[in-house]
């Protein structure tokens, strides 16, 4: 009879890596099902071509550089990385945006830095900031939530806008995006922006559509599906809650220190909350384990100061929304606060 | 203090960082009663059970034992006496593999049991309290005692000390999945166990004792109770259930809210720490006079039909444990067999391994229940970073920079990020979720560590080794050379003083140096050097020849390994021969056109490579067998004369002298030869490159032949002559002696000239190689 | 006119700050460790000689007057590599003319063929072999390094260099071996 040597422990927790990023992509599909209710399905078929993409892009650069490909391909990362840039992209951008963003994503942000683990920053968010600042004009140009268009955008009508840049009737993205009043129409915050720069207050700018009744048409109800995700996977112990409540304490610190200053020109933290990116963000993309801060300490650091940024960029930034920008610049900062912010070793005294 | 006694009665305790919640698997075990199990056919008996030495045997194969008998005797504080589990014979002591996770073999006794069971006379001693602390701690030492959580340091060193101590420490906690042994031994022994606590107290005198237990043992908990009732000294405390709340650190933080410094022991913080069986050990070795022969030992897990605590005698082996707790055998090569508890507990590597007395459990698990047990290929994929390692981590290390670190190879950086306090406790490998087996990772740095250490420390003291005697040798230098010198200031004040005493000094220094010329005229003719150990008797003879045939000996056995080289280059030579045949005219047409330019030097050095290359050649092919049987042979004759007379002697030096002259030669041949050979070698390789390097490798070998025959002359007298003369020798004269020792003389001279030539040759040849190659 | 000022000025900062440098370093010199003792620090110290000097020692001041970094046999790539880092070269492979086999060894007298010669003792660089003329010689296997300088004066070739043998002692947690390994 023969036995084998094995290392302590024997038992294991039986969790995987590739289940951690599945639970992390089911936890996006409310966000995702608010986005096809409010903008119809061109972020769904985005997100099917970023899948798609992401995975050759992967398979690729996984048999050039000699790794096991059926191990990692399907390690469901590169999948979450597609799904977290399709998310983010306006929803009748060109086709190839997709594309370029994910190549990049992948293979640069993720792959020349190593793969898996090795990444210093959020390959999702570096591809989006790459678009943004390469493609400025496709990737501003946000499409109204569907109630406001006079435009029918069904399945094949956006197929056709995201890859010819015309629906089948011969619209264009621009034709699209023009209200019934004639103006062309833009997020909200792109809107608050504009408005508050035209010495607009923030209260005679709520009065627009596209706020909706409440906040932000169709991005509160988003914002309120990724919520339901990110608490989800909290829950399940898939992400730190310090990274999202902190983050978003951060926005609420801000807005509110400056609302209470000047109301007239500041929103309310609600509708920082709740517009743009900032529940994706908080729950989705700044608690990537690979890129954001190690220790506890560390992750309520880089929260709050990821809210600061945000805050600062959306107010004072020439972006309307910061999160992207945020994200990365902490991820920058992770290292440098991880060695700052090592625990105390039994054993050890402070120091 | 008071604070932290009245925290711990309102059962209030501290955390530790971290911790995790495997599943328990406890109730597999833990309702069952401890069962006895018949005596098996042998033990295993490593001598080596616990942390420190072993101790020096007091037995032999063939030696019939008692129950109890001590079979070795500890000669160092840090080792421990084992006893004999049980009556039988010794039948072997031998190495056998033991209970240790690297799976080696270390020297075991093999007692085949007698089934008498016969107790060694023991004295029973109910009144401990009446002994004085050195003997029960003489008495815990001579039962060898170590401790039984698992770490196995010897128990005695650990008691022996006169520290002020706060708290003594019992750890009932347990807190390993599977195990139940501790828990089983407190419901059902608990009266024994207090008797040890006792004594313990007796000797170390600790201001409280605490008894810790988890919550997940109410059975113990009620009977420790119960035992303890009417003791105000002793206090039951129950923690909360976490693993590893056993582990001494963390216990200690737990009770009494301290942390031991990295670095230092619990005894400096005034703690000691004793498991609960140990203390079951020590009032059993105190008060019944019975050594450590057994213990109690969880074999449990689903792959067994009936899991169950056990009396385990030490040295039983795993086999006999599992015939008893399993019906159908394992499979093999399938089933992990895992020698202690599932978080750091090893594998075991033979169903021949013994219990020993840190065996605390055994478990056979089944795939349902640990599925990652059977992984026999890791299943690491890459760090997230996810942090989770850092959460449950009981030191607050962060093993994910640790891991990296340890990859890395980064020990400073390890230092740093203080490796040293991990307690290998695996809670970080638990949650991974890249399935990183990063304990093994840490084990492997802290082996590494040490062994730096360990080499750094010897590299030092061979420093001051080679320190001291460098000075040594230069100090003996300059006493020679001093003492020289006043021995030659002596002598020439002596010559030059005028007086008569001088002149007689002078006289008698000029009668000495006649004397001992003519003595040197004398012996010349009788072979100088051996005429004063002629006179030596026949003793010394032996041992002389003794040491040559030691030497003719050590040369055969080189001649040996040679050939066996020369072997492998004879295969290289023939493979070789066709290019160089085909290529005998080119290289004569070769050897003429350089002749006939001006650089005929470099012919001439060509021509005498090949010349020697060829002689080489031939001594190695004819001669290598031949002369290997001669030098074997001839070595043990001389040795067997020698013993008869001076003369025989004498022989056999010269025949030693022959041999070692023919080794020598044929040595130095086949190490030319091989150098050679890989040198035709890579000339061939280089034929379609470049044409001044075929050449030149073609020239050397093809003039190879024409040499041959002469050489192996020459060969052939050089071997015959000496082994001509010395038949001839044996008329016993002095004259033929000399003759004998002149034809060595030659032979062996002849050797070295070849010897030299062939060396030079190699290099001579390398000159030449880069010579051509530089036109 | 203010041209020469001007140069004057730089001028005189120049001397000035030259002098402060100049006395700075003479009054707080620091005494480095000179390269050759932290080369030496960094040697195995068995004083072998496989690099061709007789000793770590001289090896290590040869290294400082530029000698090749590789040649340290019983040092292995670990200490090329910490050597090149300490010169700040790049790491070469190690010598080809030394043997491979690197696992650590120690010298071993086959006792009874020893024949008493004190050639090994005389041999040994940190004074490991025990023995006396005609009197059968030992190794202090502590204090050996391995060296094998004791094997080649042997006469009788009774000198063996033996693997130290694994034992539970210095046994380290393999790897390689850990998943993989299986005795029948």
């Amino acid at each position: 009879m023969a036995f084998w040597i094995a290392s302590s422990p024997h038992n294991h927790i039986q969790s995987e890596t590739s289940q951690l990023m599945r639970h992390v992509i089911y936890a996006a599909i409310p966000g995702i099902f608010a986005q096809w209710y409010f903008f119809g399905w061109g972020n769904l078929i985005h997100i099917g071509l970023a899948i798609l993409t992401a995975l050759l892009c992967e398979f690729t650069i996984l048999a050039l550089r000699n790794k096991p490909i059926s191990k990692e391909l399907f390690d469901g990362s590169a999948i979450l990385t597609a799904v977290l840039l399709g998310i983010c992209l306006p929803a009748l951008a060109p086709w190839w945006i997709t594309v370029i963003g994910v190549i990049f994503a992948i293979g640069i942000a993720k792959q020349l830095y190593g793969g898996l683990g090795h990444n210093p920053f959020n390959p999702a968010m570096t591809g989006y900031v790459v678009l943004l600042i390469s493609f400025p004009l496709q990737m501003t140009t946000w499409q109204p939530p569907l109630s406001l268009l006079n435009i029918e955008l069904n399945l094949s009508n956006t197929l056709s806008a995201i890859f010819t840049g015309f629906t089948l009737e011969g619209y264009s993205v621009e034709q699209i995006r023009t209200g019934i009043d004639g103006i062309t129409m833009a997020t909200p915050l792109d809107t608050l922006k504009t408005n508050t720069t035209l010495g607009l207050t923030v209260y005679e700018s709520m009065t627009a559509n596209v706020f909706g009744d409440n906040f932000a048409l169709g991005w509160e109800w988003i914002n309120a599906g990724f919520v339901i995700g990110g608490i989800y996977l909290i829950i399940k112990k898939m992400i730190p809650w310090q990274t999202p409540v902190s983050f978003l304490a951060g926005i609420f610190i801000c807005s509110f220190i400056a609302y209470s200053i000047n109301p007239d020109s500041s929103p309310s933290t609600m509708f920082h909350w709740l517009s743009g990116a900032t529940m994706i963000g908080a729950f989705f993309i700044l608690t990537d384990p690979v890129t954001g801060a190690t220790s506890i300490k560390g992750r309520i650091i880089v929260g709050l100061l990821a809210g600061l940024l945000v805050y600062l960029i959306r107010t004072f930034g020439g972006y309307p929304d910061g999160v992207a920008f945020a994200i990365l610049l902490c991820n920058m900062a992770a290292p440098l606060i991880d060695q700052y912010t090592r625990p105390r070793t039994y054993g050890h005294t402070k120091g | 203090m008071q604070s932290i006694l009245e925290r711990i009665t309102s059962g209030k305790f501290w955390s530790f960082h971290g911790g995790i919640h495997p599943p328990e698997q406890k109730a597999l075990t833990a309702t069952k009663a401890i069962r006895t199990l018949p005596l098996p056919k042998q033990l295993i008996v490593p001598l080596q059970q616990h942390i420190g030495g072993e101790g020096d045997l007091l037995v032999n194969v063939g030696d019939k034992v008692l129950k109890g008998q001590p079979l070795t005797l500890a000669s160092n504080p840090m080792a421990l006496p084992i006893h004999a589990p049980t009556s039988g014979i010794i039948t072997a002591i031998k190495k056998s593999v033991i209970a240790h996770p690297s799976g080696l073999s270390e020297l075991c006794l093999f007692i085949d049991v007698d089934g008498k069971d016969t107790w060694i006379k023991r004295n029973k001693n109910q009144d401990y309290q009446q002994l004085s602390s050195s003997e029960i701690i003489k008495k815990i030492a001579d039962a060898g005692i170590s401790g039984m959580g698992g770490a196995g340091f010897p128990t005695h060193i650990k008691t022996n000390s006169a520290a002020n101590i706060d708290f003594l420490i019992i750890n009932g906690a347990e807190c390993e999945p599977y195990i139940t042994a501790d828990d089983l031994l407190m419901t059902e022994q608990s009266q024994a166990i207090v008797d040890g606590i006792n004594i313990l107290k007796q000797v170390i005198a600790p201001k409280n004792i605490l008894i810790a237990i988890e919550d997940n043992k109410p059975n113990a908990i009620k009977a420790m109770e119960i035992a303890t009732k009417g003791l105000a000294h002793i206090h039951v405390c129950v923690v909360p259930t976490k693993y590893p709340t056993g582990g001494e650190k963390q216990l200690i933080k737990v009770l009494t809210g301290k942390e031991v410094p990295s670095g230092s022991l619990p005894i400096n913080c005034g703690i000691i720490m004793q498991n609960v069986a140990t203390c079951f050990a020590i009032s059993q070795a105190v008060i019944n006079d019975t050594p450590l022969i057994e213990r109690v030992v969880t074999v449990t897990g689903q792959a067994l039909d009936t899991p169950q605590n056990a009396w385990v005698l030490l040295g039983t082996t795993i086999d006999f444990l599992l015939s008893q707790f399993s019906a159908q055998p394992l499979e093999s090569g399938k089933q992990p067999v895992i020698m202690g508890g599932p978080m750091m507990g090893f594998g075991v590597l033979s169903e021949q391994v013994p219990i020993i007395k840190t065996s605390n459990c055994i478990l056979i698990p089944s795939k349902q229940e640990m599925p990652s047990a059977f992984d026999r290929q890791s299943k690491e994929v890459e760090c997230i970073r996810c942090g989770e390692c850092a959460v449950v981590c009981p030191s607050q290390l962060l093993p994910q920079e640790l891991q990296w670190s340890a990859k890395a190879k980064d020990y400073p950086q390890l230092e740093k990020l203080n490796l040293r306090d991990c307690i290998d406790c695996g809670a970080c490998a638990y949650v991974c979720p890249s399935q990183i087996p990063l304990v093994q990772y840490y084990r492997i740095a802290k082996a590494e560590i040490r062994q730096q250490q360990i080499l750094d420390i010897k590299a030092e003291k061979a420093k001051v080794r080679f320190e001291a005697r460098k000075l040594r040798l230069e100090k003996e230098k300059i006493a020679r050379e001093e003492k020289q010198k006043k021995a030659a200031a002596a002598r020439k004040a002596a010559m030059n003083k005028a007086t008569p005493e001088a002149a007689n000094a002078k006289s008698a220094v000029a009668a000495a140096l006649a004397r001992v010329k003519a003595k040197k005229a004398g012996t010349t003719t009788a072979a100088a050097p051996e005429s004063s150990k002629s006179e030596n008797n026949v003793e010394d003879n032996t041992q002389k020849s003794q040491v040559a045939a030691a030497i003719a000996r050590a040369k055969a056995k080189r001649e040996q390994k040679n050939q066996t080289k020369d072997r492998g280059n004879n295969a290289n030579t023939t493979e070789d021969k066709p290019p160089q045949d085909s290529a005998i005219e080119s290289t004569a047409d070769n050897t003429k056109s350089v002749a006939s330019k001006p650089d005929d030097k470099k012919a001439k050095i060509a021509a005498e490579i090949a010349k020697a290359k060829a002689k080489k050649e031939a001594k190695s092919a004819p001669s290598i067998t031949q002369s290997t049987d001669e030098a074997s042979t001839e070595a043990p004759i001389p040795a067997t004369q020698s013993d008869n007379s001076q003369a025989d002697d004498k022989k056999a030096k010269i025949a030693a002298a022959i041999a070692k002259a023919k080794a020598k030669k044929l040595a130095k041949s086949t190490q030319a030869n091989q150098s050679t050979d890989l040198e035709v070698t890579s000339g061939n390789a280089d034929v379609d490159a470049n044409n001044t390097t075929l050449t030149k490798s073609e020239k050397k070998a093809a003039i190879k032949p024409s040499h041959e025959p002469n050489i192996s002359d020459n060969i052939g007298s050089s071997n015959t002559d000496p082994s001509n003369t010395d038949s001839s020798n044996k008329t016993q004269n002095q004259a033929d002696d000399k003759k004998a020792k002149i034809a060595a003389a030659i032979a062996k001279a002849k050797a070295k000239k070849l010897a030299k030539s062939a060396n030079e040759n190699t290099s001579n040849n390398a000159n030449n190689n880069t010579q051509k190659e530089l036109t | 006119m203010s041209i020469l000022i001007a140069i004057a000025v730089v001028g005189v900062i120049a001397a000035l700050f030259g002098a402060l440098l100049g006395f700075a370093s003479i009054r707080f010199k620091v005494e480095a460790d000179p390269i050759v003792d932290q080369l030496d620090a960094l040697l195995p110290q068995t004083q072998c000689g496989q690099c061709g000097y007789p000793g770590c020692k001289p090896y290590a001041q040869a290294v400082a007057d530029g000698e090749a970094i590789n040649k340290c046999a019983p040092g292995g790539e670990d200490t090329i590599k910490k050597i090149a880092d300490l010169m700040g070269v790049e790491v070469q492979p190690l010598d080809e003319s030394h043997e491979q086999d690197n696992r650590p060894k120690v010298a071993f007298i086959i006792e009874e063929d020893c024949i008493g010669c004190t050639k090994c003792i005389q041999a040994c660089p940190v004074d490991a072999i025990i023995g006396a003329a005609k009197q059968m010689h030992t190794i202090i296997i502590d204090e050996c390094t391995g060296c094998d300088l004791c094997v080649a004066p042997c006469p009788v070739d009774c000198i063996e260099m033996r693997v130290i043998p694994e034992t539970t002692q210095n046994w380290q947690w393999d790897i390689n071996s850990i998943p993989v390994k299986q005795i029948d």
